[in-house]
């Protein structure tokens, strides 16, 4: 099965790379981290190994090696960019690859951030996406104000932001639609700019916010920009199944993968959607080297430096392009559509990712050898969806709330 | 010794959504394609402007309970299409309307910042608020603020912007592999805000940018509106672009800034402008009248009558005398969330004053719309056009002006090609960009690093 369906390949952008230590590594640039030119480097690099898309790690606190307080570390990176402006500030320096910033949805107006997508739509032609994440983080929650950090069970914590996060991304959804197409008219008899009859409200009411619409942005060129979720247990995979189009999953082997699809799955059938509107790629930390050795010295290297090994939510591979190149084609063979790749240290990891992992890929008749033309969607295989506001369409899927 | 002449300021407004822009031209483009964006921004950069400029709304105008359907409708979200822009742009200044009624500080400061960083230097923030309920209908925050608490709100909010952008003093990244040392303050970005409307606290998230803040802009115009732009802003789009009324207002603002501790030169004072540039004087007058009667269709007439009368006019003809009933007086209900309606105080008067009018003049609704909307700020040839503009800024009428072409994207063209030729001739108007920052283009100095607390 694992020729003819086409195999997904992405990387995760993030400072100077996901290790800790990342910076400090001969080939690293940790003086430009805040600069447009690195940014834009990393992404034509990406475009020229021919990868789907970029996701660009976004967060509303300062980075912390603590989880629900700040610390007051020196040796690490600290201090980051807006993803969805360096997403838009990447994208008319880019032709081809989709750019997908995180954006937290737990604090943020799903109005502004929709139109804010739209907009990425259109200044990429046609490339752009949201990875959505929630926060439960009492800093975040400090630089907002607006709402008491909520210290109950995990469990209840998650159900409540992953609904607030469905909701969410159903009124982006709406809005996203609330312009039909042919919405402009430009009808010079009638001095009518638009038809109003296809501008739509989207009278969202809900638990956290109502929003009555329409968007002041027009549709955007792929309809529906593409929607990721990262997620790791069934709350998380129930919100993906029902509102997003990438699910971003950690198994840490082939069946452990199988068994997230199955679940991915069954959700998505129960509220309706066919499997193939979901696609389900597995994120991996990748330590590459030319020989295995130096792959495992560079590693040992940087943890030496953070203090003690790197630990992810996603599974580790150090090792050769050839032997990651052999792994995705196993995991493929179990049912992933792909891998969102973690480049361990920037620009290194993601060099050799373009320059030896894909034409690994390429030799194996694993991946594309070329571009074809058409939107992030049309790549993802998921076309231009018809509006659920237009005559004749189906109604998309009711709100959660 | 002759006294070098004084330097004109111009940045260019991208069309806005409102009966200006003449959408049914055949010139008139796309106002959402992004290739309208770089077109217009090139220009400006190409005649060396200051900056661009886009505005903001955050929901559809409506009238009479139905989104009004005359004017070009739907624009793009600011933050995307300026860090987009400094993709395409090298020296542009990239200003643009936020509100601060509908937005936190947190993420609006990172949101500037990041624009400061993405383009070397050239953000601008046009600081507004808004207080209407019909536009919190899109917000969580949905409520509305009372009138006279939304300059407090405006000013608050911008004053914990700048606390989070002075969070970090532009040192605070060493990034230096050998001896490991990232950051050189373990509080780098460590923020604690309280008042009345926000009670916020943490680490701001994103190091100082090129500016340190964005050039602040602000276009209140009341009482309270003036002092507030006297003691914070940067620059000030003022609406009073006439001879006798921006000299009086220029006056006013400039002598506001001493009790600030601030010296005139620290507030730019920028009107909106329209032009219509001719061949000739003679030429530009015909065309200016051919674009007023673009600008006011029948349809339009009418509903620029509905916002002084505050109430249906449909039934009435275009070409025909001025409506016989009176305008409701009271609450303006008929175009909610729309500034200029809310402003009318004396719709009995206006109406009076336009039913004299007509009858001196024997106007139909639509020719009368035409007489009273605003006649282009500058009409005329090339040469007229420098001339005069050099006057106003000689004469302290402003500092310069934000361009507002009624074609998009390709209204500034002309300009661009045959007036600012002129004023760089003079020696009023720079040939090259001087300096790398928005700060540097409007002659302000740059800001002070805060010391560490």
């Amino acid at each position: 099965m694992s020729t003819d369906t086409p195999l997904h390949l992405a990387v995760a952008l993030d400072g100077a790379g996901w290790h800790p230590a990342a910076w400090r590594e001969a080939s690293a640039q940790p003086g430009d981290l805040l600069d447009p030119s690195y940014w834009v480097g990393l992404v034509q690099t990406a475009e020229a190994g021919l990868l789907d898309f970029v996701t660009l790690e976004d967060s509303l606190a300062l980075q912390s090696s603590r989880n629900n307080t700040h610390d007051q570390r020196t040796d690490l990176v600290r201090g980051r960019l807006d993803s969805v402006m360096v997403a838009a500030r990447v994208a008319p320096l880019t032709e081809h690859i989709g750019l997908i910033p995180s954006v937290t949805v737990t604090h943020t107006e799903p109005f502004h951030l929709s139109k804010a997508i739209a907009t990425l739509d259109y200044v990429s032609q046609g490339r752009a996406g949201v990875r959505v994440q929630v926060s439960g983080r009492p800093q975040e929650a400090a630089h907002f104000g607006r709402r008491q950090w909520e210290g109950r069970p995990a469990e209840e914590i998650s159900r409540k932001l992953f609904a607030e996060a469905g909701d969410y991304v159903e009124v982006m959804r709406r809005l996203w639609d609330s312009w039909e197409d042919d919405a402009e008219i430009r009808d010079v008899a009638t001095g009518r700019f638009v038809d109003r009859e296809k501008l739509h409200y989207i009278d969202f009411n809900g638990r956290w916010f109502n929003v009555k619409g329409p968007s002041i942005t027009p549709r955007p060129p792929q309809g529906q920009p593409v929607v990721a979720a990262l997620a790791h247990s069934s709350v998380p995979y129930r919100f993906a199944a029902e509102q997003a189009d990438i699910v971003l999953a950690t198994p840490t082997d082939p069946a452990g993968a199988g068994v997230i699809i199955e679940e991915v799955r069954r959700y998505q059938r129960e509220a309706g959607r066919p499997d193939a509107a979901v696609v389900i790629l597995a994120d991996l930390v990748v330590f590459l080297g030319a020989t295995q050795q130096q792959a495992e010295d560079r590693k040992t290297r940087m943890d030496d430096r953070f203090g003690h090994p790197y630990r992810s939510d996603a599974p580790i591979f150090t090792g050769t392009p050839a032997a990651l190149a052999q792994l995705i084609g196993e995991w493929k063979d179990a049912g992933i559509q792909g891998f969102r790749l973690r480049p361990a240290g920037l620009p290194v990891d993601l060099d050799l990712i373009v320059s030896d992992v894909v034409p690994e890929l390429q030799r194996r008749s694993l991946f594309r050898t070329a571009y074809g033309p058409g939107t992030l969607r049309d790549r993802m295989g998921w076309g231009r969806p018809a509006n659920r506001y237009a005559q004749g369409a189906n109604v998309g899927p009711k709100a959660t709330a | 010794m002759t006294e070098a002449r004084k330097q004109i300021h111009l940045a260019a407004h991208f069309p806005g959504v409102n009966n200006t822009t003449v959408w049914s031209d055949p010139a008139g483009g796309s106002h959402i394609e992004f290739s309208s964006f770089i077109h217009l921004a090139q220009t400006a950069e190409r005649a060396k402007f200051d900056f661009f400029f886009l505005a903001e709304g955050l929901r559809l105008r409506e009238q009479g309970g139905q989104i009004y359907d005359l004017d070009v409708v739907g624009r793009p979200d600011t933050f995307t299409v300026l860090s987009a822009l400094a993709a395409v742009t090298e020296h542009l200044g990239l200003a643009g309307t936020i509100n601060s009624t509908f937005n936190e500080p947190y993420e609006v400061a990172r949101q500037f910042a990041t624009l400061d960083h993405l383009s070397g230097g050239r953000a601008a923030w046009n600081v507004v608020t808004s207080w209407d309920a019909f536009t919190g209908e899109n917000f969580r925050r949905a409520g509305f603020l009372a009138q006279e608490d939304r300059y407090r709100r405006a000013s608050q909010f911008m004053l914990t912007t700048w606390e989070l952008f002075d969070s970090w003093r532009g040192d605070d990244i060493v990034a230096d592999a050998a001896s490991g040392v990232f950051l050189n303050d373990p509080d780098a970005g460590a923020f604690s805000h309280r008042d009345d409307q926000f009670d916020i606290h943490g680490r701001f998230n994103v190091p100082r940018s090129p500016q340190g803040r964005p050039v602040i802009f602000q276009a209140g115009d009341s009482e309270e509106g003036r002092e507030f732009a006297a003691a914070t802003a940067d620059a000030i789009f003022t609406r009073h672009s006439g001879y006798s009324g921006g000299r009086a207002f220029y006056a006013d603002i400039k002598a506001r800034l001493a009790k600030f501790g601030r010296r005139p030169d620290q507030l730019v004072v920028l009107p909106a402008a329209t032009f219509v540039l001719g061949d000739t004087d003679a030429e530009a007058e015909e065309m200016s009248r051919h674009v007023r009667a673009q600008q006011v269709s029948g349809a339009t007439a009418i509903k620029l009558l509905e916002q002084v009368w505050n109430r249906d006019l449909s039934a009435y003809d275009p070409d025909g005398p001025l409506p016989d009933v009176e305008p409701r007086v009271g609450e303006a209900t008929i175009a909610p969330g729309r500034a200029s309606v809310r402003m009318n105080k004396d719709p009995l008067g206006t109406a009076r004053q336009w039913r004299e009018m007509a009858e001196a003049k024997g106007l139909s609704i639509r020719q009368l719309m035409i007489e009273t909307s605003a006649r282009q700020s500058f009409v005329g040839s090339a040469a007229t056009m420098a001339e005069k503009m050099e006057r106003f800024v000689a004469d302290e009428v402003c500092d310069g002006f934000i361009l507002v072409p009624h074609i998009t994207p390709g209204g500034l063209d002309r300009f661009a090609d045959e007036v600012v030729p002129l004023l760089q001739e003079r020696g009023t108007f720079r040939t090259e960009y001087t300096g790398a920052t928005l700060r540097d283009h409007l002659g302000l100095a740059p800001l002070p690093v805060p010391p560490r607390p």
